[in-house]
């Protein structure tokens, strides 16, 4: 047992477990606070992953301005319990069932093809591909265009949501 | 990295299916909206995995826009959430159904 088989185990069963208890929870906060827990544990296993940069991104925009943007909105507008919320019958069973079966598809999948077979890790160039530096690089040669687009998607966003929010002018 | 690339996919795998149970059960369009950041979250974990497993930092790249992406949407969404709250005085997604014909 290395540390890194150690973490991954920590890790993986926070962001499983999280991500279980938040879609059985009936109050939207504390769903909203497990997703939190969540994206924190993901950013862990990012770090196992020698991502460092995004690691740290996750919890900025993620774990932060987002789940804050979200937790801002539930208190905002109070919305009903999910008890009292009705939805159409048998419904939750069929759901279920076609997510485990999907599920077991995606396992048999990934451990029938055995991707670590084929794939030889090379810790290197792994290292060298999460740093800050590498992906700036990148997103400042080769993917100029998209890093533009990405902000006026984000100036569109702002304005949209802006537009949409506020109430209407008579 | 002692962990195989398995274990690391599977884990993407759960909490993908684990997102389309909360979409397909919740009635709440703001626990749905949670669930849909959840399954974006896992799909980015597989990226980030097969990025780091191969030394390609393209993956890591593509989880960056992913994630501007998903803010974006977060913040036009609830935008939504909020504007429809208003006329309704529900975020039911069962009741909000004027776009059914």
């Amino acid at each position: 047992m290395t540390l890194e088989i150690i973490l991954f185990v920590f890790f993986a069963g926070i962001a499983a477990v999280t991500a279980v208890l938040m879609i059985t929870r009936n109050n939207a906060v504390i769903s909203a606070l497990f997703l939190v827990v969540n994206f924190a544990s993901l950013a862990g296993l990012y770090l196992l992953l020698n991502a460092q940069f995004l690691a740290v991104t996750q919890v900025i925009v993620y774990a932060g301005a987002i789940m804050v943007l979200f937790l801002f909105v539930i208190m905002l507008l109070k919305p009903e319990r999910e008890k009292s919320l009705t939805g159409i019958p048998g419904m939750k069973i069929f759901a279920f069932a076609i997510a485990f079966m999907v599920f077991v598809q995606l396992g048999y999948l990934i451990f029938f093809t055995a991707p670590s077979s084929t794939i030889t890790p090379d810790v290197e160039a792994s290292i060298n591909a999460g740093t800050i530096e590498t992906i700036g690089r990148e997103l400042f040669t080769n993917y100029i265009l998209p890093f533009e687009a990405a902000g006026f998607l984000l100036l569109a966003a702002t304005i949209g949501s802006l537009i949409l929010a506020k109430k209407k002018i008579e | 990295m002692a962990v195989p690339i398995e274990y690391y996919l599977l884990l993407s795998a759960f909490m993908f299916i684990v997102g389309v149970a909360g979409v397909l059960t919740k009635r709440n369009a703001i626990i749905v909206f949670m669930s849909v950041e959840l399954m974006l979250n896992s799909a980015n974990l597989s990226l980030i995995t097969f990025s780091s497993f191969m030394g390609n930092p393209v993956g890591q790249l593509f989880v960056f826009f992913v994630m501007t992406v998903a803010a974006a949407e977060a913040a036009v969404g609830l935008a939504i959430i909020i504007a429809l709250f208003r006329n309704k005085q529900t975020v039911n997604i069962d009741e909000i159904n004027i776009l059914k014909w």
